[in-house]
C-alpha cells in the first residue's frame, strides 16, 4: 500500500517534470509554432472535458457546445479591448465569463430538459447556430460584436502586471509568449481535469451517470433529474466559457468564424473518439484531434506532391474527411471509443442473455 | 400589400421544398426512430448531380424543360443509390445500438458527403444555367414566376402520389405496419429490411426532386447547401409532428411561410433593429418553441417519452 502511494507520487512527479519541460523540447526540436499547437491542444482538452460532462457523464448529446466557448471568448473580447474601451483584468473576466456561460447553459438547458437523444441534439445545434448568427449580425444598428470582422487588439492575460504576450526575461533566458501561455493553460487544464475527476466520483457525478443509463430508474431512486441535468449543462458551459476567454486572450482576436458548427462537432469527436465518460480517454481524444490535423497539414501536402505531383486534397478538407470517417468507423467497430472506461468495456465484453446490443452510448 | 402577397408566394415555394425534404426525415423517423442527419446532404448531391447534367446539355439545343427533366432523371437514381448505401453502411449495423450511436454515424456520413462533394464539385457556387423560360405573371402587385407555380404544383402532386402509395398499396401497408411495430410486422411476413431500404429509396428520390427545385428556384447550388436546408426541413417535420406524413407537409409549408414573412417584416416589427439576414434564426426559434410547448408537433401523437 505504501509503495503504491510512493509509486503514484513518483509517477506524478515524473509526469509533472515531463509536462514542464515539454515546450522547451518541442520548441527546440520542431519550432515554436508547435508549442502554439500544444497551447491549442490544451484549450481543446478543456473544451472536451467540459463537453464530456454533458455528453459523457449525463448522456445528453449537445451539438451546440461551441456556443459557450463563443460566449466566453466574446465576453472577454468586449471587456478587455479598445472596442468599447473597457480594460478589465483577465482574472476578473474569466470567472465572470464562466458564470455568464453557465447562465447560458441553464438558458439552453431549461427548455430542452424534457427532450432526449436526437431531439436534444437538434435543439442544441439550433441554439449554437442562433448564437453564431447573432454574433455575426449584432453590428448594426448598435455595434456590439463588430459583426463578421470580429474584435481585435484584445488584451493579453497579465500576471503581476507582466503581459503573457511578450517574451519574459528570466535570468537572461528569453521565454517566448507561447511558452508562457502553455504553462497558464496547463495549470488551468489540470484544474479542469481535477474538477472533472472529483465531480465524477461525487454524488452529482453518480447521479449524472444514473441518468445516462436510465432516466426513469434514476428518478425512481430519488434523483432530482431536472436540477441535476441543468447542473450538467451549467458545469459543461462553465468549462467552455473559461476556455473561450483564454482563447480570446491568447489569439488577441475573435471572429464568428471560430465558432461554427464544425467546431462543435470537432469537440464532440474528441469526446466520442477518446471514450465518452472516461476522463483519460477524453484527454487523449482532445490531444490527438488537436495535434493530428497539424501533423497532417505539415505531412499531407508534401506527400501528395511527391505522390501525384500536385495537391489533390487540401489539408482542411482532408481533416474533415478523416473526422467523418473516424466517427463512422469508431461507432461501428469501437463504440466505446479508443480508450474506454473499464466498466464500460466489461459491459461490452460480457455475454448477455439478451439480444446482443452493440455498444452503449 | 404587394410585399405581403409576394412573401406569401415565396413562402409557399420554399415551403413546398421543405415539405418534400421533411417527408424524407419523417418517413425514416417513423420507421426507425432515427434522425437521418445525412438527408440534407442527399438533397445537395441531388442538386449538384442534376446541375452537372444540365450544364452538359445546356448548349445541346434541347428545350430547357427537357434538359431539366433529364437532370432530374439523373439525380433521382443517384440519390436513391446514395440513400440505400447510407442506410446499409451507417445505420443497419447499429440498429440495436443505443440511439446515440446511429446519430453520431449520421453526423459522420454528413461530413464525409459534404467533403466528397467539395472535392468533386469544388468550393465555388454553381450557377443554374438560364435555360428555363423566365416568364411570369403579375397578381395583386406581386410577380409570380411560372417556375414557382410549377414547383408548388409538382410538389403537391408528388405528395398526393406518396399519400396514395402509403395508404393504398401493399408496400404502403407494409411500411405502416413496420412503423407501428417492426417485430410484429416481421412476424406477419413483412420483410423489414426491404421495407426500410424502400423507405430510404423513396425519401432519397424526394430529396433529389427537392434539390433540383431549390437550385432551379435560387439559380444556385453548392456543396454546403444541404446542411441548413436539412436542418430546416427537420424543423418542419418536428413542427408538423415527426413520423406523421401530412404533418411534414403542413409543417414544411408553415415553416416556409413563417420564414419568408418573418424575413419580410422583421425589420418593420423591430424598428430596424433586426434585419432580414436573421431569416435563418426563425426556423430555430420555431423549433425550440414547438419542442417546448408542443413536442408532439401540430399533428403528431405524444412522442416526448420516447427515449
Amino acid at each position: 500500500m505504501k509503495t503504491d502511494k510512493r509509486k503514484a507520487l513518483l509517477g506524478m512527479v515524473l509526469i509533472g517534470v515531463a509536462l514542464a519541460v515539454l515546450p522547451f523540447l518541442v520548441g527546440k526540436g520542431l519550432g515554436n509554432s508547435w508549442v502554439r499547437v500544444l497551447d491549442f491542444a490544451l484549450l481543446y482538452v478543456m473544451l472536451a472535458l467540459g463537453l464530456n460532462i454533458v455528453v459523457g457523464f449525463a448522456g445528453l448529446l449537445d451539438l451546440g457546445y461551441i456556443a459557450f466557448y463563443a460566449v466566453g471568448a466574446y465576453l472577454y473580447a468586449l471587456l478587455a479591448s479598445p472596442h468599447f474601451g473597457i480594460h478589465w483584468p483577465a482574472w476578473a473576466i474569466l470567472p465572470f465569463g464562466a458564470m455568464v456561460a453557465a447562465f447560458f447553459g441553464i438558458l439552453l438547458g431549461a427548455p430542452v430538459l424534457r427532450l432526449r437523444g436526437d431531439y436534444l441534439a437538434i435543439v442544441t445545434l439550433g441554439f449554437g447556430e442562433i448564437i453564431r448568427i447573432f454574433i455575426n449580425n449584432l453590428n448594426a444598428p448598435v455595434n456590439i460584436t463588430n459583426g463578421p470582422q470580429g474584435i481585435s487588439q484584445i488584451d493579453p492575460v497579465r500576471i503581476l502586471n507582466t503581459p503573457l504576450s511578450k517574451p519574459l526575461d528570466i535570468f537572461g533566458l528569453g521565454v517566448p509568449s507561447v511558452y508562457l501561455y502553455y504553462y497558464l493553460f496547463l495549470l488551468l487544464a489540470l484544474l479542469v481535469v481535477f474538477v472533472s475527476i472529483r465531480l465524477e466520483d461525487s454524488r452529482i457525478g453518480r447521479a449524472w451517470v444514473a441518468i445516462r443509463e436510465d432516466e426513469i430508474a434514476a428518478k425512481a431512486c430519488g434523483i432530482d433529474t431536472r436540477n441535476v441535468k441543468l447542473l450538467a449543462f451549467a458545469m459543461g458551459a462553465t468549462f467552455g466559457g473559461i476556455a473561450g476567454g483564454l482563447f480570446a486572450a491568447f489569439q488577441e482576436f475573435v471572429s464568428p468564424e471560430s465558432f461554427g458548427l464544425m467546431e462543435s462537432i470537432m469537440v464532440l469527436c474528441m469526446v466520442v473518439l477518446g471514450g465518452m465518460g472516461h476522463i483519460p480517454g477524453v484527454i487523449l481524444g482532445g490531444l490527438l484531434l488537436a495535434i493530428l490535423p497539424e501533423a497532417l497539414r505539415h505531412g499531407a501536402v508534401p506527400m501528395q506532391q511527391a505522390a501525384f505531383g500536385k495537391v489533390l486534397l487540401d489539408p482542411e478538407s482532408l481533416r474533415m474527411l478523416l473526422f467523418g470517417l473516424a466517427l463512422i468507423a469508431v461507432m461501428l467497430y469501437r463504440p466505446a471509443g479508443l480508450w474506454p472506461e473499464a466498466r464500460r468495456k466489461r459491459e461490452l465484453a460480457r455475454p448477455s442473455p439478451q439480444p446482443p446490443s452493440r455498444g452503449r452510448g | 400589400m404587394d410585399t405581403f402577397i409576394q412573401q406569401i408566394i415565396n413562402g409557399l415555394v420554399l415551403g413546398s421544398i421543405y415539405a418534400l425534404v421533411a417527408l424524407g426525415y419523417t418517413m425514416v423517423y417513423g420507421i426507425l426512430g432515427l434522425i437521418n442527419f445525412a438527408h440534407g446532404e442527399v438533397v445537395m448531391i441531388g442538386a449538384l448531380t442534376a446541375l452537372t447534367v444540365i450544364k452538359l446539355l445546356a448548349n445541346s439545343g434541347l428545350p430547357g424543360v427537357v434538359v431539366v427533366l433529364l437532370g432530374l432523371l439523373a439525380a433521382i437514381p443517384a440519390c436513391m443509390a446514395l440513400g440505400f448505401t447510407i442506410e446499409r453502411v451507417a445505420y443497419r449495423p447499429l440498429r440495436h445500438a443505443p440511439r446515440l450511436a446511429p446519430l453520431i454515424t449520421a453526423i459522420g456520413v454528413s461530413i464525409v458527403l459534404q467533403q466528397l462533394a467539395m472535392i468533386f464539385w469544388g468550393r465555388s457556387y454553381h450557377a443554374f444555367p438560364p435555360i428555363l423560360p423566365a416568364s411570369g405573371r403579375d397578381i395583386g402587385g406581386a410577380h409570380i414566376m411560372d417556375l414557382q407555380i410549377v414547383i408548388v404544383l409538382l410538389a403537391a402532386a408528388i405528395m398526393a402520389g406518396l399519400m396514395l402509395l402509403i395508404n393504398k398499396t401493399r408496400l404502403g401497408r407494409a411500411m405502416r405496419a413496420t412503423a407501428e411495430n417492426p417485430q410484429i410486422a416481421g412476424l406477419m411476413g413483412v420483410n423489414i429490411n426491404a421495407i426500410i431500404s424502400a423507405t430510404f429509396l423513396i425519401g432519397s428520390a424526394l430529396a433529389a426532386v427537392a434539390g433540383v427545385m431549390v437550385s432551379a428556384n435560387y439559380s444556385i447550388a453548392h456543396y454546403h447547401m444541404g446542411f441548413i436546408l436539412g436542418l430546416k426541413a427537420f424543423t418542419a417535420a418536428v413542427l408538423g409532428g415527426i413520423g406523421n406524413l401530412p404533418g411534414a407537409m403542413l409543417g414544411g409549408v408553415l415553416l416556409g411561410l413563417i420564414e419568408s414573412l418573418g424575413a419580410g417584416y422583421v425589420g418593420d416589427l423591430t424598428g430596424g433593429f433586426l434585419g432580414s439576414h436573421y431569416q435563418d434564426v426563425f426556423a430555430f426559434f420555431v423549433l425550440i418553441l414547438v419542442l417546448v410547448f408542443r413536442p408532439s408537433g401540430l399533428m403528431g401523437e405524444k412522442v416526448s417519452e420516447r427515449a
